[in-house]
């Protein structure tokens, strides 16, 4: 298990180097320029010196390295500097964003904790609404509760953010008034009632996420459960004279969890991702709503920077899923 | 007269009332919205308007300018004029004078050294300063004493309210950027966010692309302002969002830019939680000809250049004609509403400055098809579509990826298929667009299509460097890497003699007469330029906030130290 694990993390270095420049030269090669915000009043020759300014002139592969190297070696450096007060980054530039000239990990840093407790909660929230739904749901197939987690997973799956996220807020916001629609994001808890503030101002970014997310989950959980009750073993369970509740929740959920557990870890980095058109309606300052604006403004160094992580935790939680296989289900050993 | 004696008490006693009011801080918090984010406070790094905005709250030049297009004076103690001796006789110079005893939020001293700290900061080549017109033919910015700052030209100048003018050209202080000149501009983080100024409110947090807190300056001038003792502009979502969060929701105080559907506008206005305000300043909507071959079987280079005229638009009567099936007041009402009235000038305000041409307003279709037939353009096969020597009167229409753009495509084929025009559209990504990426076929100035639409602004009331760019010499090109902004390479040799008229006229009325004759020349004279709407800058202010005026000259948030909180 320990050499599969060292395997594909070594593995996991030149396709990472891969995949940085992959996604470099698609981000480079992508039409558009860091000006193309700036007013039609700033004549040609002011926008040229503001890329000249920022270094976006160069050639593609200088700048490339430049970002590998302020990527492997200066973010870490000051990271390391700031913990342990040392100076080994000295005075070296760090990974600047065109659009705000800050440096991009300190906009991730602002914005990771929104988008953890934001995006975060709703997951827990759906996989919480979603198991049960999904269990239930194959228990008693084709009831009246099956047939509606069947309809409330269409309307989860077919309904796109943008448009359950608006109705949310027309309802909620405008007509009833008990939410706000603008996420305060410098809200501090401090005290009960500011908690209080924070949890009402997530319920509607939240709800609306938890239901997209939970329609998916609890499709999953519904299929592996009918999966697994038509086992033979979960007959020999009964045969025994188990009690129901011990065939379903012990037998037959544990064994069915298997596949739902992959992808609820495969879905994990896409928290970090944050959510692009929710966190946008809603005015979370988030990852997604960063990487949108950064790439309407084609702020390349901070949507390069931004993709790279993505693509780190998609490689890192892949691995750990395939880990947790091996760990759930015994009959699974990598060696 | 007793009437009058009432309603003259009843004004004093008004005045009298909100003037015991004014005390700084008194109101509380104003909140305000934009669809886009705060990037940076400081607008020498900054092009975007959402940005210049919010730092006009916290840093303030020598004079803005008022709703009506006149200067007032923010740090200075008078506007210098030829008369007060302000500039000199031969317009080389202009002297600003600070008020006395004025202080920086941190408490320091504003002084004459920041102001020529500044012009250095932004003539800096290296440090790619976004507003370097503003410092467009300055020789010099000199410290005549603490107070007195002259600011010396290359030439006269007719327009000397350039440089310390309006909320792009602000004093910054030079003690907190004196590290930052040139190529070391970007790398100053905190002072980029966190700018010192002398504006009514000063940075007290700052989350990039989200949110900036504001608290009243404790060292602003007047000591009764601002009403607010803290202020917070929220960034983020869209237009239509931020309407709500104003008109319906009523969480906000002010949103800025909420160019929403006209029906949207009704709906929300019906709430009467707030109200709508629009500014006119001089964007106008319109659609550009070209007047040279975007054919692709020209050689690249020569392609869209002067070396080929236009196959089908060098026809005077063809440009008409197109400008006559178009009916404006339609394209406003679909999508504009309050936010826009039809017009047929490139400069359609201030008003001392625009040309009183309206004759492109009536739609003419049967005028349009007596032209296309005078210019022997004339459906021979019966398709409905004109041909003239077997070539077919067709056009390829582009514009950016915008809703509303792509309702004015729809209508305006219509109305050109109706006369017996085929139109071919195009919608490009507003990033590539507006790119300049001079590798890209489909930038605004490679122009490869017949006719485009986008809008296009005057940033000053004073049109000079605005009618500039239909000089010839700004025709985009091979040699100038596609760059330039004469997009339709127009190219009179009597409208760049204008120019250079204009340049050296220093009497306004005379300035005003030759900017309208530009106008014309460019509009209706040669239909070089078809003027489709007059947009304003839709914005929204809940009805409880006081002392807004909309501005189109300078920041729209000018005279935020005079808001207040209507109780």
């Amino acid at each position: 298990m320990l050499t599969f694990t060292l395997r594909r993390l070594l593995l996991a270095i030149p396709t990472l180097l891969v995949i940085s420049l992959v996604i470099f030269l698609l981000v480079d090669l992508a039409p558009g320029s860091p000006m193309s915000e700036i007013p039609l009043t700033v004549p040609p020759d002011v926008r040229q010196r503001m890329i000249e300014a920022l270094g976006a002139d160069q050639p593609v592969f200088f700048r490339y390295f430049l970002w590998l190297r302020q990527f492997f070696w200066v973010e870490p450096a000051t990271l390391f500097d700031s913990w342990f007060g040392t100076s080994l980054a000295g005075d070296e530039q760090r990974i600047l964003s065109w659009q705000s000239r800050s440096p991009v990990f300190t906009i991730i840093g602002q914005r990771i904790p929104q988008t953890l407790t934001v995006i975060g909660t709703a997951y827990l929230v759906a996989v919480l609404i979603a198991l049960p739904i999904g269990i239930y749901s194959a228990y008693r197939q084709y009831s009246f509760f099956d047939q509606a987690g069947t309809l409330f997973a269409m309307i989860g799956f077919s309904v796109p953010t943008f448009f359950s996220g608006t109705l949310f807020i027309i309802i909620f916001a405008v007509w009833l008034g008990w939410f706000p629609t603008k996420y305060d994001t410098q809200l501090s808890v401090t005290d009960w009632p500011s908690f209080l503030e924070r949890v009402r101002q997530m319920v509607l970014p939240v709800m609306t996420l938890a239901l997209a997310n939970a329609a998916a989950i609890s499709r999953y959980m519904r299929s592996s459960m009918l999966d697994n009750m038509g086992m033979d073993y979960v007959r020999t369970a009964r045969a025994k004279g188990m009690p129901e509740k011990t065939v379903i929740l012990k037998h037959v959920l544990r064994n069915s969890l298997i596949p739902v557990v992959t992808v609820i870890a495969l879905g994990i980095p896409s928290i970090f991702g944050g959510a692009i058109i929710t966190e946008n309606l809603f005015g979370v300052n988030g990852i997604g709503a960063a990487l949108i604006g950064a790439i309407h403004a084609n702020d390349i160094p901070m949507v390069q920077t931004l993709a790279f992580i993505f693509a780190i935790l998609i490689v890192l939680f892949n691995l750990i899923a395939d880990v947790l296989y091996g760990l759930l289900d015994p009959r699974i050993r990598y060696d | 007269m007793k009437l009058k004696t009432t309603l003259l008490g009843a004004t004093c006693a008004l005045a009298m009332a909100s003037a015991a009011y004014a005390e700084r801080g008194a109101d509380g918090e104003v909140k305000l919205t934009f669809p886009q984010a705060v990037s940076i406070m400081n607008p020498y790094l900054s092009g975007g308007t959402k940005d210049i905005w919010a730092s006009s709250m916290v840093l303030e030049p020598m004079a803005g300018v008022d709703p009506e297009g006149n200067l007032v004076t923010k740090l200075a103690t008078e506007i210098p004029t030829l008369e007060n001796g302000g500039i000199s006789a031969d317009m080389t110079s202009i002297t600003w004078k600070l008020q006395p005893g004025l202080l920086w939020s941190d408490g320091s001293p504003i002084t004459a050294d920041d102001a020529v700290f500044t012009a250095a900061y932004c003539m800096d080549p290296a440090g790619g300063c976004a507003q370097a017109t503003k410092f467009e033919g300055v020789a010099s910015v000199e410290a005549v004493d603490p107070s007195t700052v002259k600011v010396t030209f290359t030439g006269p100048k007719p327009n000397p309210y350039t440089a310390f003018v309006g909320s792009l050209s602000p004093l910054l202080q030079k003690a907190q950027f004196a590290d930052c000149l040139g190529a070391a501009a970007p790398t100053c983080t905190d002072a980029n966010n966190m700018p010192i100024g002398a504006g009514p409110f000063m940075v007290t947090g700052f989350t990039v692309n989200d949110t900036v807190s504001m608290a009243a300056n404790p060292n602003y001038r007047d000591p009764a302002k601002p009403a607010f003792a803290t202020a917070v502009i929220k960034g983020g979502g869209d237009a239509e969002g931020s309407a709500r969060a104003v008109m319906e929701t009523g969480e906000f105080d002010y949103a800025w830019n909420t160019q929403i559907p006209p029906d949207s506008q009704a709906s929300m206005s019906a709430d009467g939680k707030g109200q709508f305000v629009v500014a006119f300043g001089t964007l106008v909507e319109r659609i550009e000809m070209n007047t040279t071959d975007p054919s692709a079987d020209l050689p690249e280079g020569e392609r869209a250049t002067a070396k080929h005229p236009h196959p089908i638009l060098s026809d005077i009567k063809v440009r008409t004609a197109l400008s006559k099936a178009i009916d404006r007041s339609i394209l406003v009402e679909v999508g504009y509403g309050e936010g826009g009235k039809p017009t047929c000038n490139v400069i359609p305000g201030p008003a001392a400055w625009a040309s009183d041409n309206e004759g492109c307003i009536a739609q003419d279709l049967e005028g349009a098809k007596v032209l296309l037939d005078e210019a022997g353009w004339k459906d021979t096969d019966g398709d409905g579509i004109r041909d003239k020597d077997g070539k077919k009167l067709s056009i390829l229409y582009q514009t950016t990826v915008n809703p509303i753009r792509q309702d004015f495509q729809a209508l305006i084929k219509d109305w050109w298929g109706e006369i017996g025009v085929e139109t071919e559209l195009k919608a490009i990504d507003p990033g590539v667009f507006f790119g300049g990426d001079p590798g890209s076929p489909d930038t605004f100035q490679k122009f490869y299509a017949d006719v485009e639409m986008y809008a296009n602004n005057s940033d000053s009331p004073d049109p000079e460097v605005y009618l500039g760019q239909y000089q010839c010499k700004n025709a985009p090109r091979p040699e100038t890497q596609w760059q330039g902004e004469n997009i339709n390479r127009f190219c009179d040799p009597a409208y760049d003699a204008l120019i250079a008229e204009l340049s050296t006229a220093t009497d306004v009325p005379k300035r005003q007469e030759i900017a309208k004759k530009l106008n014309d020349m460019v509009t209706k004279d040669s239909m070089t330029v078809i003027p489709l709407v007059h947009r304003g800058t839709l914005s929204a202010h809940s009805n409880a906030l006081g002392g807004v005026m909309i501005n189109a000259w300078d920041s729209e948030l000018w005279n935020v130290a005079d808001w207040f909180r209507v109780k």
